[in-house]
Formats: structure tokens, sequence, C-alpha cells
């Protein structure tokens, strides 16, 4: 059987107000309202209720043959109930045809796989509780951890949470000679199945779509079969991983990425002897074929492929201490409203807003900050933070009290 | 006694120091009954009616005078393509510069038209400003000649100054209230620093804002000391600020309030801040302000991990400044170079202790203030640390400090300029 498996990642953070050292101790409220719900009413218009149609209207054509995955940040979940219902509503739909399959990662689009393993697991229940509340009791048996993070270590961590199989990026630094179209088994504990994304494939579709200084722009449908045919036949599955934004808003309807994607399953079953599969199902059908090993953390970021996108720099390493320091006072607050503001504050997103990779990879990053300067990102974070502290502490000594 | 005043700008428009010191100035010589002709480039209209103010854009030029053509051959060098922005640090003046090189329109026509709008501002037309100005102050200084004696502040009117006396023959005092070594540290711009040299040499006296700059004055512009009067700065209003800001942190707050660059040095407080919090984690340190040195300065605080209790505040304007000082425990000026100061003078106002740098003229002012060298960060730690902890001593600078408040006044500075004034005429030949 050979396959390739969509999987779509969709996320948004919850994004910080311009918050003032004269706010510390007197405002409570972080977050920018205004601008997370025109964020997320924008892209639902452009991306999420007209591909969430398409994948709908392929699905319905093909007859269970088209299939594809999504992950869901509990961030973006708890928007779509706030802002945009019925983008929540056309998710369900999709899921509902039973053609798509729904992965498990942290709640809080969070780091906290590379820090602590409590927190970490904590946000996994979280993830699957919310899942199940809005899917119908749906269960995910794979897992996504955030930006792909992956080590030997994290995939042990998460074999242990129960799950069969982990979805990371085919890193060239960690591949070698090896192919990313084959399943491989985590290096500690054989039992969790690891995919890894084809990432020039995938960055094909994704960032060179409508690029038109690379050399093989226009990207047809023609041309991306000839590609997967180019494949050896012994290598049996595509991962074609991406951001669920490309379709719309990285890669806006005008350069016709969907017209793209309406002909593409058709031109696979014609012209090729893929299909079609979840993760869960080709890690059921297809045998791995060894470990792999995976010492440092790698993700699905940058050429660099590393963390370097979110820690590193003195700002970002910084900001992260000073927020996990803060773990075992926020849980013995129990409160809800500080649980909240944790969960949102571990966002991943507010440390790559402080990343300073100016020169590679700077315009990807300003793209997606609302920040002028990482700088900028980092002194709003740090007034919140400390204004998030305050509260911490004076929860924690007012039960100490009682 | 009539005076012929060349300032740059005046307020309610001000971007620095200068403006609010001519301000204090012609205040406290309203005081004594003086009268003052006073030229800035640009006047808006709001300014409040102490002085008789001449608008410079509003004077015709009569280019048939043909002495002005003599001054006009002096100030040409002023016209090499000179982008002098004061009160830049240098990297941000490289970044101007390089806009301004690729911005730069030719100026010979605008220069010669009869009028000219000036902006009053430290733009890229700087250099064009303070020559067109020149030539203004001598139309201004042939039409009337109901003065006595000529008062210049600061480099941008010295050409103003020099034109005036040599069409009028008055005396010339330059008042220097900063040098471009201050703004400069020791790559100092060379056009600026000319300007300021041919200025105090063609005065017949010279004030400085301060005994340091008195020193800077004599050692690196060769003025001989008898010709440099000290006038220090005051303080317009001495009455103790009770503001009803309330703070919102628990800890006590370390403030920094000023322009982040070499001048103020800020990299001192930062690293005397780490030492403290070492000691205390109760204190919040913040840095208040904008400048070439911010970026700078967060790394480091964020390299030095204690950015929790570090924060930046950006600019602040309007009241956010007094709620600054109001909720501010200590309050540090560390710089490297300050002509003068006035801001501890304002913190002392809002009954905040003071420690500040042997560095600064207010230095020699201001009694009750712990007084540091800008280098010496376990001396400033040490203060800090004493201010914030052992009452006793902030209570008693709270008390003293707004006593002598009361006897910095821009009346007592202004009469002794008078008796500058009288000095300069009587010893004229």
């Amino acid at each position: 059987m050979r396959t390739i498996c969509f999987y779509f990642q969709v996320h948004q953070p919850y994004r910080l107000k311009p918050y003032r050292f004269f706010d510390i101790g007197e405002d409570h409220y972080y977050w920018d309202d205004f601008l997370n719900r025109s964020v997320i009413r924008k892209v639902a218009q452009k991306c999420y209720l007209p591909m969430n149609a398409l994948l709908l209207e392929l699905i319905q054509k093909h007859h269970g043959a088209f299939k594809v995955t999504f992950s869901f940040s509990g961030t973006f979940m708890d928007q779509l109930e706030a802002y945009a219902p019925d983008v929540l509503e056309s998710f369900q739909r999709l899921v509902a045809t039973g053609q798509v399959e729904l992965l498990n990662e942290t709640y809080g689009h969070s780091l906290a796989a590379l820090k602590s393993k409590e927190e970490f697991a904590g946000m996994v229940k979280q993830h699957q509780d919310k899942i199940k509340q809005l899917f119908n009791g749906y269960q995910p048996k794979v897992f996504r951890n955030t930006e792909l993070i992956y080590s030997d270590k994290i995939g042990a961590m998460v074999a242990d949470l129960g799950y069969k199989g982990i979805l990371t990026e085919g890193a060239k630094h960690v591949l070698g000679w090896k192919s990313p179209n084959y399943v491989y088994q985590n290096s500690i504990n054989p039992d969790l199945k690891v995919l890894l994304k084809n990432f020039r494939l995938s960055d094909d579709i994704a960032f060179r779509f409508s690029n038109k200084t690379w050399e093989d722009y226009p990207l047809t449908t023609d041309k991306f079969i000839n590609w997967i045919n180019a494949i050896p036949q012994s290598e049996q599955v595509l991962n074609l991983f991406m951001d669920y934004e490309t379709f719309g808003e990285h890669q806006w309807a005008e350069t016709g990425i969907f017209d793209f994607m309406r002909a593409l399953p058709e031109a696979v079953f014609k012209h090729t002897n893929f299909g079609f599969s979840t993760p869960s199902e080709v890690i059921d059908k297809v045998p791995a074929v060894s470990p792999i090993h995976v010492p440092i953390p790698i993700s699905w970021a940058d050429e660099e492929r590393d963390l370097t996108a979110w820690l590193g720099n003195d700002l970002q390493d910084e900001a992260f201490d000073r927020l996990y320091e803060l773990e075992a006072m926020v849980k013995k607050t129990k409160d809800p409203d500080l649980m909240r503001d944790w969960n949102y504050l571990q966002t991943s997103d507010h440390f790559y807003y402080m990343c300073t990779k100016f020169f590679s990879d700077g315009d990807i990053h300003s793209y997606f900050s609302p920040y002028d300067t990482p700088y900028d990102a980092f002194i709003n974070y740090m007034n919140v933070l400390s204004d998030f502290v305050l509260r911490v502490k004076g929860k924690v000594k007012g039960l100490e009290k009682a | 006694m009539k005076v012929l005043m060349f300032g740059w700008e005046f307020p309610p428009h001000i971007s620095g120091g200068l403006g609010t010191a001519c301000y204090g100035l012609v205040k406290g010589l309203a005081h004594y009954n003086q009268d003052i002709i006073f030229v800035v480039p640009k006047l808006w209209g709001d300014e409040e009616p102490l002085a008789d103010f001449v608008n410079a854009s509003d004077v015709s030029i009569d280019y048939r005078e043909r002495k002005f053509k003599k001054i006009w051959k002096n100030l040409t060098y002023l016209e090499v393509s000179s982008f002098l922005v004061p009160y830049l640090g240098p990297e941000e003046y490289k970044k101007f510069t390089d806009y301004a090189i690729h911005d730069r329109t030719d100026v010979d026509e605008s220069i010669f038209t009869t009028k000219y709008e000036f902006s009053g501002k430290y733009g890229k037309n700087l250099m064009e400003e303070v020559s067109r100005y020149a030539l203004t102050a001598a139309q201004i200084a042939r039409d009337r000649d109901d003065f006595e004696i000529i008062h210049a502040h600061d480099w941008l009117s010295f050409p103003a100054g020099i034109a005036a006396k040599e069409i009028s023959g008055k005396p010339l005092v330059a008042h220097v209230h900063a040098t471009e070594f201050d703004r400069s540290g020791q790559s100092v711009n060379r056009p600026v620093y000319d300007i300021e040299k041919a200025g105090m040499e063609a005065a017949d006296h010279v004030l400085a804002v301060s005994q340091l700059t008195k020193n800077i004055i004599i050692n690196k512009y060769g003025i001989p000391a008898e010709k440099v009067s000290v006038l220090h700065n005051a303080v317009l209003d001495a009455s103790i600020i009770k503001s009803k800001y309330n703070k919102k942190v628990p800890e006590k707050i370390v403030t920094f309030l000023g322009r982040i660059t070499f001048q103020k040095g800020p990299e001192y407080f930062v690293e005397a801040a780490k030492k403290v919090l070492d000691r205390d984690p109760n204190v919040r340190f913040v840095m208040a302000g904008s400048g070439d040195l911010l970026n700078r300065m967060i790394d480091r605080v964020a390299e030095l991990r204690m950015a929790s209790k570090f924060h930046f505040t950006g600019f602040l304007k309007g009241d956010d400044v007094d709620h600054m000082y109001a909720i501010s425990d200590v309050y540090v000026m560390p710089s490297v170079s300050e002509p003068f100061g006035i801001s501890p003078l304002e913190a002392v106002r809002h009954n905040t202790p003071v420690i500040i740098s042997k560095q600064s003229g207010v230095a020699e002012v201001l009694v009750n203030a712990i007084k540091i060298d800008f280098w010496d960060i376990d001396a400033m730690a040490d203060s800090i640390f004493a201010l914030l902890h052992y009452d006793g001593i902030s209570r008693m600078f709270k008390e003293m400090g707004s006593q002598e408040l009361k006897k910095l006044k821009w009346e007592h500075v202004a009469a002794k300029l008078v008796t500058v004034y009288e000095k300069t005429l009587s010893t004229r030949p």
C-alpha cells in the first residue's frame, strides 16, 4: 500500500495587548481581544471556511478514498468558540464524515515538553478533554507536539501517555541518507511509531507555491504528480504536513492554491499508485523499518529545523525560565483564571516573537509577529508576566493564611 | 537693560532642556524688569508673553546690505554636507545621515530668498537653518538698535550672535548649556565644535551651566578662565508635588528616567541593578525613556536574567513622567557627562531621594543627594541599597531636599546674570 498522508496544523495564539509598566499590579486582563478576533475572522474568510468547504466536497466526491488529518491547538479551539462558531461547525461537519482524523497536542501550543513532564501531561489531558467535548467524544490515538518538536525523550514521554504514533519533521541532519518516506520507531520505546514530514514536497506547497523566483514556478498538479511518481517504488508513505493557513492565507486564493488542491486527489488516483490515509491507518498498515535516533530536539521551523525560533537568545531564555519557575505555585492556586492565563502565556508564539534571527528567516518571523521588534515583544511579555507573578504570589499567600 | 537674545526653542514647543532653561531665565529676568527681545527660528504663537518675541521666519532680509555678504562668506563653511542633529547617539546619527545623504536637496536658492520658513527643529536641514538664522540675526540687529547686549544660547544660535555683534558692535554673551563633548563623547563632530569655539571666542563673556562645563570650555576650547562665569540652572517651581497616583506593586521602585544614550550612562544603572537584586529581590528597577542604546540594555537585562524585576517603559510623556517620579523610591542619574541635569531636581520635588553622578553639573548645587562616580557600580548599588533599607537617610534627604529646592530659583540666577551683563558692558573698551 502506497499512500499520501495529509496533515494540517490549525493554530492561533492568544496575542497579548500592549501592556505597559504602569498596568502592572492593576490590570489583570492581558489579551488583545480586538486583534485576536480580527485575525480569526480574517483567516476564517480567507482560509478556514473556503478550505473546509473544498475538503468536504473532495471527501464526498471520492467516497472514502480521500482523507485528511487535523490538529487543533487549544487556544485555537477556544477562539473558535468565542469568535467563530461558524468555523467550528464546519470543522465538526468534516470530522463527522469519518474521513478526518484528529490528533492530540498540548492545549496551550506550549513548549512544556522541553521543560516539565508534569505540565506537558496536564496539557495533553486538557486537550483530550476538549477534543472529546467539541467533536462528539472523539479520541485521538496519534500525537503531534508543538511545532513538530521531537526528540527520543519526548517520544518516550508521548508513548507513556498511551499514543501509538507521533508526527515530526524529516530533518535532513537527523535522517542523513535515509528517506522520510518510511515508518520509523522511537529509539527508546519501539511501540511508538514516528511519521516524518517530507519537507521538500510539503514545502513546495506550503512555502514555494507562489514564489515566482522559484525555478519550478508555477506548481501545477501535473508537475507535482511527476514528482510523486519519481519516488522509488519501495518507499511507502508520503507525509505532507503543513499549516492549514497555507490555503488562502499564506498562499492567497489568487495564486491558484485552491484549484491545485481541488485537482490533486483525482490526479493522484488516475496517474499514481498512491492513495490517501490518516496517520493511524499508516501506523496500523505499514511496518516500521528501523528506529530513528533524535538525541537533540528537532522541529519543523526555519532552515535549521531546531529550537532556535523559540529558545536560545537571552530574551527568550529569560522569559521562558521566568515563566516555568512559576509552575509549582500556579498549580497550588487551583484558580481557574490563573490556570487559563498560565496556559495561554505558555504558547510558543510569544517566544517566537522574541526571535532575533533577522537575516535568514526574519521575514517569516516578522510576518507572524504583531510587534515591531523582538525587543518590544520581550518588554510587553515581561510586563504581563510580572503582573501574573504578583497575582500568583498573592493567591498562594491567601491560601496559606486560610 | 535691553537684551537681544537668540534661542532655538521656547516652551511649549521644546524637544530638549534648552527651551526650559531659556524659559526660566527669561522669567527670572522679567522679575528684574529687564527688557528682552527673544528671537527663535519659529514662533508658534502660544508662547507666554514674557519677552518681545521675534519670529525669525517673519524677517525679510535686504540683500543690498553689503555687510551681509561678508557675514555670508564667513558662514559658507557651514554648507559642507554635514547633517548634524544634536542629542543623537553615534548609532542613531549614522542611521540619520545615511538617510539624509540620499535625501538632500540643494540649499543655495532657499538660502537667498528674502524670507525663510524655519522648522525650528533639529532636522536634516539643521546646518542650513543655523546659517540662515545667522543672516536673519544680522537683519534684526540692523533693524533694531534698541538693545545694549546680545545673548546667544548654545551653538545653534552662536552664528546668529556673532553676526548680530558684527552688525551692531554690541557685546556678545555666549551661553553654553551643553558642549559637543557632552553630546558625543570622544567622537566629536568637527563642524559643531568649530561653531562652538568660534562663538566662545567671539563672545565678550561666556556663561557655563556648571563648573564642570566651565572646565570643558577652558580645557577643550582654550577659552581663558577669567572670561567664563558659572550660571547654574534652577527650578521653575520649587513646591513639593503631592501626587495622588499610587504605586500598584508591593516592591520598592528604583528609576532611571532619560534618554537611553551614551551620555546618560544607562549601562551602569543596569549593572548596579544586578548587584542590588542579587542581595534583595524585592526591588523593581525601571528604565524609562528611549534612545539608541535601548535594545542593548534590554539584551543585557535578559542576559543577566533579571527581566522580571527590571522594566522598560519606553518614552514617557505628560502625566506619566510625574507618575513615574511619584512611585519611585530612589531616582538614579548615572550620567557620564551632564552639563547640568534638571531631572534629579524634579525627583526631589516628588520627595524622591536621588543618586547622581559626580560628572553632572547638578551635583554642584544639590547637597542632599548621594553622589557617585558614574562608573562606580559598586558604590551605586550600595547607595541604592542604603536608600531602600535605611529609612533614616532617605527621610533626611526628603526633608532637606525640599528645603534646598527653595534656594534654586531662577530669580537668583537672573540676579547673577544681570551682574554679568553689567560687568561685560563696563569692561568694554
